[in-house]
């Protein structure tokens, strides 16, 4: 394939490029593509990845793949291409500009490693709108939106790759020799890679801060900044973390779902609501989760959901399950026919609907928990005595063991299995010791 | 065993109790799974091998299980540094020959929204689940919700059509989920699953086989409408793509001409096709005067109360929508025949309504039933709205 490589990667039936004159953009596209030779590469491994401002209007000069997005997204789509084809090698071309809007990407692409290079076109100013200072522009500088002198610290973005672990760091000039070979160092480093290339917009920054290339060297030593390479790191890229990734996880099995076989029958005729609220860390979820399963293996249709605070390990926590003869249509409990209070927390946060309860149905209250407002009949939670020494601990198997055994809708058997098919080895094994209590 | 268990609790509507035969006592195999694993096991077996997305309560569920299981199959899941670099990642993927997908909730569509146009204007195929919760901005974080309809319909700017569906339920996330993904090859475009998160995070026990059998909606061919997006790849064929108005080599252009081509394109392949993207379950009655019609969770209860209705031996309709956009006009139009009421529940304040409120003559009453107090829409809700 090599003989048939190109002597460049320039589209030349393109030329010439419709930049201003003296911007440098075209020294730098000019310096990407002898890098792209340097390296041998087929035009069709390459994706060039810009977004917008004048620099966007790269990508049709080239012989190679293009991508054109979204102002300061262009490391994302970059990044997505390499992620999902890593034989092909990604260049993003960004301006200042974009480093602004997309300062996060930026960042978090070096945090990652991505395997992507970035070259930052970086005009101090907004081009291709009119000149607007941007996230680069210097201290004091003249722009169409700082006609007093910009009042904002500049933002080193070399230094920003730099500091959130970037593989591969360098600052340049579109004017350096060496930019073709650095950027072909970039291209061959395994992680993130970024050349922040210093350059010239002569259609407003240059001409309204009498700013030229002399200048432009002046104020780099002036932030004590140095051209050349700040950062190469051998950290793998996270393509190469990942490909690790996958292999390790291909060992393990794809997901499966929970299925259960109805081994036990029941006769309910009508949907029953239980609630059973308590508080983080009494395993509340766990014993709705117990029930509704025990229900399913008695050929029984059931919904389960879990309500508790963002801050799970305090606070309430609230199982709603619904158990029905017919596929649960609405999942939704307005006035439940079962409530087991486990907890002060759990019993405040359905207060208002056990007040919709009715004489009918029943409130099972664990000890100190009674005498709520409520139509409903309130019966305590009367475990049995050789529970008695261990109920903190094991409230949530006890309560539902409890429940099961005094609204007899499915033998206490379907709760055992349920136990065995659905908990953790070590965990069933505890839970069913707790359950011999009914026996 | 075999004795049997009776239970005398009663029902929660104030009609009289109603006494089942028993003879839908299930003995077949159930699975015990949430609309999460439902969505995320659907998007797998449509051949999915590219998710990057953000945490988001009520989406997380998604994301945690594509981010788990797509290295095991040699595909890449991607936690992003936000929902803007999660859809760009997924853009990009799918420029590189990825079948990419996305879950989040309304906050998160909040920061898809420029890249949605994006995709839109550079025909990528790409499936984006939308777990609705309440509220604007944080919102009720999190409590179910409905209000996000017409923020999928109008996500983007220059206003361009999308394609939105909804499941109801549990089996229905997968197969629509598989079916999302066709969508999106064969359009070229992205195709919104819109979901909430009662549907999402409540864990139920469903057919086992209903999880497995497709239901009876007609095929998705696999041709492209207009054609298929061609990777980037080595020794291919070179390919550029861009937000920006093009011609068909992917070379920006503001060639009038070509400008107008483009973007009667992009509207006319959904707008011209709304009898292939036409997804509804039409339960009617002869002789119905009152049609429910609704979408998503409330849906249940539609069906819930439809079945309370007919029970007490009156007659009514219902219609389901499970393409929400473009809107089924000819299957809606279809069933509103000789309908003088109709009844839409949803949990916004109306979004869906305004669609129908275009369909029907005006001598139709139309009755919307809304909640947006972080409670499902109930059954009891719906029959006190046609009772009057």
């Amino acid at each position: 394939m090599a003989e048939n490589l190109p002597d460049t990667y320039i589209e030349e039936g393109h030329l010439p490029y419709e930049f201003c004159p003296g911007c440098s953009h075209g020294k730098i596209l000019q310096a990407l593509s002898d890098s792209l030779k340097q390296q041998k590469l087929d035009p069709t491994e390459i994706v060039l990845v810009t977004d917008i401002g004048c620099v966007g209007l790269s990508d049709k000069y080239f012989i190679t793949h293009a991508f054109h997005g979204l102002h300061g997204r262009s490391i994302t789509y970059g990044s997505g291409i390499k992620m999902q084809n890593p034989n092909l090698h990604v260049v993003v071309l960004i301006g200042d500009g974009g480093c602004g809007i997309g300062g996060h990407h930026l960042l978090n692409a070096a945090r990652t490693n991505t395997n992507v290079n970035v070259l930052v076109f970086n005009n101090f100013n907004f081009g291709m709108t009119g000149g607007q200072h941007s996230v680069t522009t210097p201290l004091d500088s003249v722009t169409a939106t700082t006609s007093m002198g910009s009042t904002d610290a500049p933002m080193d973005i070399a230094g920003t790759a730099q500091v959130n672990g970037g593989g591969y760091i360098a600052r340049a000039t579109a004017f350096d020799k060496d930019l073709p070979s650095l950027i072909t160092n970039a291209m061959q480093h395994d992680g993130f890679a970024l050349l922040d290339i210093w350059e010239l917009c002569t259609a407003y920054y240059v001409v309204r801060n009498d700013f030229g290339r002399k200048e432009m060297l002046e104020y780099m030593s002036s932030l004590n900044m140095s051209s050349g390479i700040l950062q190469k790191t051998e950290r793998p890229s996270y393509q190469t973390a990942y490909a690790k990734i996958q292999k390790k996880s291909s060992e393990n099995k794809s997901m499966s779902g929970l299925i259960l076989e109805p081994m036990f029958e029941s006769n309910l005729k009508e949907p029953v609501r239980i609630i059973l609220a308590g508080a983080a860390g009494q395993k509340v979820v766990s014993a709705g989760n117990l029930i509704a399963s025990a229900a399913a293996l008695s050929g029984l249709w059931t919904t389960r959901r879990a309500d508790f605070p963002v801050t799970i390990m305090t606070g309430f926590s609230v199982a709603e399950v619904i158990i029905s003869p017919e596929p649960v249509l609405y999942s939704g409990i307005p006035r439940p026919d079962i409530v087991a209070l486990l907890a002060p927390a759990g019993r405040d946060k359905i207060k208002k609907r056990m007040q919709e309860m009715l004489s009918k149905d029943v409130v099972y209250f664990a000890d100190g928990l009674g005498n709520v407002d409520t139509e409903a009949e309130q019966k305590p939670l009367a475990f049995p005595e050789a529970a008695k020494k261990d109920i903190r601990k094991n409230i949530a198997a006890l309560t539902a063991g409890y429940l099961v055994k005094e609204l007899d809708i499915f033998p206490f058997g379907a709760l055992k299995e349920a136990v065995r098919q659905v908990q953790k080895p070590k965990i069933a094994e505890i839970n069913l010791k707790v359950l011999t209590v009914y026996e | 065993m075999n004795k049997i268990y009776v239970i005398h609790l009663r029902h929660y509507l104030s009609s009289p109790p109603c006494f089942y035969s028993g003879c839908f006592m299930n003995k077949k195999k159930i699975e015990i799974i949430d609309g999460a694993a439902a969505i995320a096991r659907g998007a797998l077996d449509a051949g999915c091998d590219f998710f990057a997305g953000y945490p988001i309560t009520p989406a997380s569920g998604i994301l945690g299980h594509m981010l788990r299981e797509l290295p095991k199959v040699g595909g890449v899941g991607f936690q992003g540094e936000d929902e803007i670099s999660s859809i760009g990642h997924c853009i990009g993927a799918a420029t590189a020959g990825a079948k990419a997908f996305t879950a989040s909730s309304g906050p998160g569509l909040s920061l898809y929204s420029e890249n949605l146009g994006l995709a839109i204007m550079m025909e990528i195929p790409l499936v984006i689940c939308i777990s609705q919760r309440l509220g604007p901005s944080t919102g009720a974080a999190t409590a179910s919700a409905q209000g996000d309809i017409q923020f999928m319909r109008w996500c983007t700017s220059g206003g361009y059509p999308i394609i939105v569906l909804s499941p109801t339920n549990i089996p229905e996330c997968y197969h629509i989920t598989k079916r999302a993904f066709l969508l999106a090859q064969r359009f070229r475009c992205p195709v919104f699953i819109a979901t909430d998160k009662e549907t999402v995070m409540t864990t139920e026990s469903v057919s086992a086989e209903e999880m497995v059998k497709s239901p009876d909606w007609p095929d998705v061919p696999e041709a492209p409408i207009h054609s298929s997006l061609e990777p980037y790849q080595k020794n291919g064929r070179i390919y550029h793509y861009t937000g920006s108005s093009h011609t068909t080599e992917g070379h920006i252009t503001k060639d009038p001409g070509i400008l107008a081509e483009l973007n009667d394109k992009l509207r006319t392949k959904i707008e011209h096709n709304l009898n292939e993207l036409s997804l509804v379950k039409a339960d009617t009655q002869k002789d119905a005067k009152t049609l429910i019609l609704s979408y998503g969770v409330s849906s249940r209860s539609m069906e819930a109360a439809v079945k309370e209705i007919r029970r007490k031996g009156m007659k009514i309709s219902s219609l389901i929508i499970y393409s929400l956009w473009p809107v089924p006009e000819s299957a809606i139009k279809k069933s509103l025949k000789g309908i003088d009421k109709v009844v839409i529940p949803e949990m916004n304040h109306g979004q869906y309504r305004h669609e129908i409120e275009r369909l029907v003559e005006n001598n139709v009453e139309l009755i919307s039933v809304n909640r947006v107090d972080s409670f499902l829409i109930s059954p009891e809700q719906i029959l006190e709205a046609i009772n009057g």
